[in-house]
């Protein structure tokens, strides 16, 4: 493990402004962001990478009554761009992910990626589930190997992918490893190189460290910061931790309590390699947390009054 | 070693039991016979080679029944398991059949198959096809739902997803169920053996039945009882231990 601590101390050198474009000067140029030369928050639908319009859902529940989940969401989201989306509990963030994923249908509103509809499923947005859904009859590379597999893809183009991908999370001696074999870190980072073989465009991330050490998560952050910067890929990553998400982020996104909507957006412009316990970070960090806080309470409101035991947010920490 | 130990020791205690009470001459030999009767019987038996041919012909027939019960049974199961007016129409029905001795089609089965091959394996078939059903449909249920959705959004669709995603998935919840649906599919055969000049097993019992000759009964039997449980001990045994080494499940001990 010293040596992935050296990597992330000395990273690849990530550029003070990331839409420089010397970041995508990795091996996969061909996904040099196309945001190049435009201002945050001064998208136009044309180059969206990804675009919610009025995104709506809602949902019966048991007692019969309809739910609001997602009321009227819009965001645009850059290609190449590192978007956190952080919110109490219960907004409904990692329910975005999922209808972004295609894995379920919203009530209203339209997802365009790259200018077109989303319908289902599909290799261009891959999502890593909170709890990673890594499959436990198969290898680490096996899973890794699976998305490629399922599209066509030649075994011996398969077979680079995979020991490509491996070695990029420093994972390539545990191949032929099972995954309940391996620590929690190791199994985000097989859930990330099996997302990455299948070269999606967009990176879809629910929570993914939030059941990691500190050590591992810090760890996690650097080499998340420095895939994405070789790869250049579109991230959107849902978080209930604000210093993570400025950690990490281009820009996040605030969503209110049930019914999800957007409360603001925080674009985050602090030079990269930032580190969790930098006081421009923790500074940056107060601003969000005090719009932050109004939706915790607002959440734990609710769930007194309803008799449920309210959960600790672990976003809510000082 | 030391459980070897103790399965020689009992089944030494036990033999020596049977041979006691044998030897004893309480009941006439042709009602009690004796271990060395048996053991006779089993030789002459495979030697001249009517043994063989009972077993391959017994092992033919169940071979081709419980893979069609395994094949339809999974379709069948995972239709029940996602549809929810299947479920509730045919969850209880297929529940409830599986208390009706498969014998039972018996008749049937000679009406609409006649008397030959065919109607045997409708038997073994209507025998084992319920558990692997129902196994696959409580597999397909309790199987995290996770998986499925992590093999569509890798791009798994259709047959790919059954196959390389559910499949797999749901095996440690239906392996049980499988190795249930064997011993159904293997007492079945036997039974319907029993019923009509078919060769297999059951009728070289039903003979030493009617040839009055009660050592090679109990060599039959001893033969149905020692198939079983190699196929339960080889297949479903390293199956499991395969699994559970995949997946770092705690093995049964």
């Amino acid at each position: 493990m010293s040596s992935n601590l050296q990597n992330a101390a000395v990273p690849i050198p990530i550029p003070v402004d990331h839409r420089s474009p010397a970041r995508a000067a990795g091996p996969r140029s061909k996904f040099r962001p196309a945001s190049v030369g435009h201002t945050l928050g001064q998208v136009s639908p044309e180059i969206a990478k990804v675009g919610l319009s009025e995104i709506c859902l809602s949902y019966r529940t048991e007692s019969g009554e309809r739910l609001l989940a997602l009321d009227h969401i819009n965001l645009e989201v850059k290609p190449g761009e590192f978007l956190c989306v952080v919110g109490p509990s219960g907004c409904g963030k990692s329910t975005l992910l999922h209808l972004i994923a295609g894995l379920h249908q919203q009530t209203s509103g339209q997802i365009l990626v790259d200018g077109k509809p989303v319908e289902g499923a599909g290799t261009d947005r891959i999502l890593i589930f909170q709890e990673l859904g890594l499959f436990p009859w198969l290898t680490v590379g096996q899973n890794v190997e699976f998305g490629t597999k399922m599209k066509g893809v030649s075994k011996a183009g398969r077979e680079e992918k995979t020991r490509y991908y491996l070695r990029l999370v420093h994972l390539s001696q545990f191949k032929d490893s099972y995954i309940h074999q391996l620590s929690g870190g190791m199994r985000q980072r097989v859930a990330l190189a099996r997302a990455l073989a299948t070269e999606p465009d967009v990176l879809l991330m629910d929570e993914p460290f939030a059941a990691l050490d500190a050590q591992t998560r810090d760890l996690l952050h650097d080499e998340l910061e420095r895939i994405w910067a070789e790869t250049g890929r579109t991230i959107i990553f849902v978080t209930h931790n604000v210093r993570e998400a400025i950690r990490l982020g281009d820009r996040v996104v605030l969503l209110t309590f049930r019914p999800g909507r957007v409360k603001r957006e925080f674009p985050i412009d602090l030079p990269r390699p930032r580190v969790l316990e930098d006081v421009h970070v923790a500074h940056a960090a107060r601003a969000i947390l005090d719009e932050l806080r109004e939706e915790i309470n607002r959440s734990l409101e609710v769930e007194y009054s309803v008799g449920v035991k309210p959960h600790v947010v672990p976003g809510a920490e000082p | 070693m030391k459980r070897a130990a103790r399965l020689v020791i009992f089944y030494t205690c036990l033999l020596g039991l049977w041979a006691l009470l044998a030897q004893l001459k309480i009941w006439p030999p042709y009602l009690f016979p004796t271990p060395w009767g048996v053991a006779q019987e089993l030789y002459y038996g495979f030697s001249d080679h009517s043994y063989w041919i009972a077993i391959a012909v017994s092992m033919r027939r169940v071979l081709i029944g419980y893979a069609i019960s395994v094949v339809a049974g999974m379709i069948l199961g995972l239709g029940v398991a996602s549809n929810k007016f299947l479920e509730e129409t045919m969850g209880g029905l297929l529940v409830s059949l599986q208390s009706l001795p498969s014998i039972c089609w018996w008749p049937l089965a000679l009406l609409w198959f006649g008397l030959n091959q065919n109607a045997i394996l409708f038997v073994v078939i209507m025998g084992s096809l319920l558990s692997v059903t129902l196994a696959m449909e409580d597999g397909r249920k309790q199987m995290p739902k996770i998986y499925g959705m992590a093999g569509r959004n890798l791009g798994a669709r259709g047959f790919q997803l059954f196959w390389h995603v559910l499949l797999p998935a749901s095996l440690p919840f239906i392996v049980s169920g499988l190795k249930q649906g064997w011993a159904f599919a293997w007492r079945s055969l036997i039974t319907a053996e029993m019923l009509y000049v078919s060769l297999g097993l059951g009728q070289v019992l039903m003979m030493g039945r009617e040839t009055s000759n009660m050592n090679a009964v109990i060599a039959v039997m001893i033969l149905i009882i020692a198939l079983g449980y190699i196929v339960d001990g080889l297949i479903f045994k390293s199956m499991e231990r395969h699994l559970q080494h995949k997946w770092g499940l705690t093995p049964a001990t």
